[in-house]
């Protein structure tokens, strides 16, 4: 059997990354927003302060690790949502057709022309700040490029000589999309979904930044970030640790939704046993 | 049953609308098959033979739709039926195989949930029942180790074996009309055989009957007890299968039987070429008046160019449709 590299090496960094969000009570050698100490401040990477200290002398390394909390809490969730309302739609407008889908294209069009994140701050700012609303305000704003997909897909599946098939031995309309058409539009809407809870990553950062995410002093990726920009000469670590931390995880989503898509597709699925 | 036909098409017309007309693809199509009869149903391509089947099973899309006619099964009207009541019938009454057994199976399922799907959708069985009767109807068909097959995709499985499945799907729930159109095209001489007896020999078991759709007479007559000929959107001839060997009665049908090969005869021995019928299948667009097969036949005349033959008995259950009938 064929070692896959990118399914192991994505889908570590991902469990790393979970495992660290999970763990960071036990792992984090101080407390992420009350230890905080004015005599130890912006020291550098050492053996005591692994990841170095900020402005405000608080450990960058605990603060890491319970910022991995938001940052996938938001990325998952929020994706999930994304892919659930992009696949609904995108699946039955390609499906059905007609005028429904003139509706979904449309919506979707509009969700295009305007840019997410910009939409994302309405929204935030009619729920106000929060990880409640930062969930719903990026679930909700970037389900058109899997719609797109998942309309394509379905598109293109509805000719395929077993969903017709399937029509011909009294398949339902519900049961045909989700026994025929989803499991067979899979793979690239798992790509999607990861390379999308990688964006919403960033978004997430993007609003906290903006005072919209979780607030301060409450540590998240995106917020630790923005608030070192200021430092990015003197204390580079500042940035450094909680950026790499986005890289890694956004990387091994992205390699983990590689492998994932050799694995949906049956026939790579055989040539490996 | 007591005489009543199982299927029973009356004038059966199917229009091709292309936004600005209207014509008719097929018209005038009438036939009737028995329970547990087999019927074959023969004709070049784009004779309109496929989309009668279409009809039958309420699956005409636009732009094609039924302009006329009825069709009846067990006695009760289908054609105007609720989408709901068709799904009724589709796969559980009424089943159909198609020519391509290599798209015809969902890729990312097992087999063996393909078929214990339709136990699960037509005869409301658990999933852990069906899953026990899927085993059993792979074994129906002949495929070996069918416990451990109904965990293959069908990716894994030979055009062969997936023609069987798909005879395993189609007869899941016991079907009283099997449709299988063009059902060995895409398979290899000798699987072909295979193929066809054991769709012959289950159908018989089960007394199901089966309308067969094929361009090819010689496997129709066969197979078949009674074959209709298309031609241009029209049944030209209607026979029992012995009597369209020995006496083809319309031209198209002579012209069709004269084109078969046989072995041990003139053409084996070189001498003679395979016979063929000149000319091309007019479009629907462009079909002549009168007997539409006029301008390829060598008896027409003056009324085979602006009269429509009516269709005329030639003997019990055998029907012709032409002026010059032999």
């Amino acid at each position: 059997m064929k070692l896959r590299a990118n399914l192991v090496i994505g889908g570590s960094l991902f469990a790393l990354a979970i495992l660290v969000g999970l763990l960071a009570p036990w792992l984090a050698h101080t407390d992420p927003v009350m230890d905080a100490n004015l005599m130890n401040a912006e020291e550098p990477p050492s053996w005591t302060w692994w990841f170095g200290t900020d402005a405000q002398g608080r450990d960058i390394y605990s603060r890491v690790l319970y910022g991995a909390r938001v940052s996938l809490t938001v990325g998952i969730v929020s994706q999930l949502i994304n892919s659930v309302i992009g696949v609904a739609l995108g699946l039955s407008a390609g499906y059905f057709g007609g005028w429904w889908d003139d509706v979904v294209n449309a919506l979707t069009n509009l969700m295009l022309a305007i840019p997410s994140l910009i939409f994302a701050l309405a929204i935030m700012a009619v729920l106000g700040p929060g990880l409640t609303s930062l969930l719903i305000a990026l679930g909700l704003t970037n389900w058109s490029f899997t719609c797109r997909l998942a309309r394509a897909s379905a598109l293109s599946l509805r000719s395929q000589g077993y969903v017709q098939a399937a029509t011909v031995l009294g398949y339902g309309d519900a049961r045909i999309m989700i026994t025929q058409l989803l499991p067979n539009m899979l793979g690239p809407i798992v790509v999607i979904g990861t390379l999308g809870m990688g964006s919403a990553v960033l978004s997430e950062a993007a609003l906290s930044f903006l005072g919209l995410g979780v607030r301060p002093p409450f540590p998240s990726w995106g917020s630790m970030l923005s608030e070192a920009r200021e430092q990015i000469t003197t204390a580079p670590w500042l940035s450094i640790f909680p950026g790499l931390a986005i890289f890694l995880t956004v990387l091994g989503l992205n390699l983990l939704g590689d492998g994932l898509r050799d694995i949906l597709d049956p026939q790579s699925r055989s040539r490996r046993t | 049953m007591t005489g009543s036909p199982l299927l029973e098409v009356e004038d059966l017309r199917i229009d091709l609308d292309d936004g600005s007309r209207r014509v008719a693809a097929a018209e005038g199509v009438s036939f009737r098959i028995d329970r547990g009869e087999t019927f074959g149903l023969v004709g070049e391509s784009g004779c309109g033979k496929s989309i009668t089947a279409l009809a039958l099973i309420g699956l005409l899309r636009p732009p094609l739709s039924i302009g006329g006619g009825v069709i009846r099964f067990e006695g009760q009207e289908i054609q105007h039926l609720s989408a709901a009541g068709q799904r009724q019938l589709r796969g559980n009454r009424i089943a159909m195989i198609f020519q391509e057994p290599m798209t015809a199976l969902n890729p990312v399922s097992p087999v063996g949930r393909q078929i214990a799907e339709m136990f699960v959708l037509h005869k409301g069985k658990s999933w852990r029942e069906a899953n026990q009767l899927a085993v059993e109807a792979l074994a129906s068909v002949r495929v070996p180790a069918p416990e451990r097959r109904v965990k293959d995709y069908p990716h894994q499985l030979s055009g062969g074996m997936r023609q069987r499945v798909m005879i395993a799907i189609a007869l899941a729930c016991g079907p009283d009309l099997l449709i299988a159109d063009e059902p060995t095209t895409a398979l290899d001489v000798t699987v072909q055989a295979e193929i066809i007896e054991l769709m012959r020999n289950l159908c018989a078991e089960r007394g199901t009957a089966i309308l067969m759709i094929s361009h090819d007479l010689g496997l129709v007559a066969n197979v078949c007890r009674r074959v209709a000929v298309m031609y241009a959107g029209r049944i030209v001839e209607e026979r029992g299968s012995a009597d369209i060997f020995r006496a083809p009665s319309h031209p198209y049908t002579q012209g069709l039987v004269d084109s078969l090969p046989r072995l041990g005869s003139r053409a084996a021995h070189g001498r003679s070429r395979l016979k063929e019928i000149a000319g091309v299948v007019p479009a629907i667009t462009r079909f002549p008046d009168g007997c539409r097969f006029n301008p390829r036949c060598a008896q027409a005349t003056d009324i085979c160019r602006t009269t429509a033959p009516p269709m005329e008995e030639l003997e019990a259950g055998g029907f012709v449709r032409c002026h010059h009938h032999a």
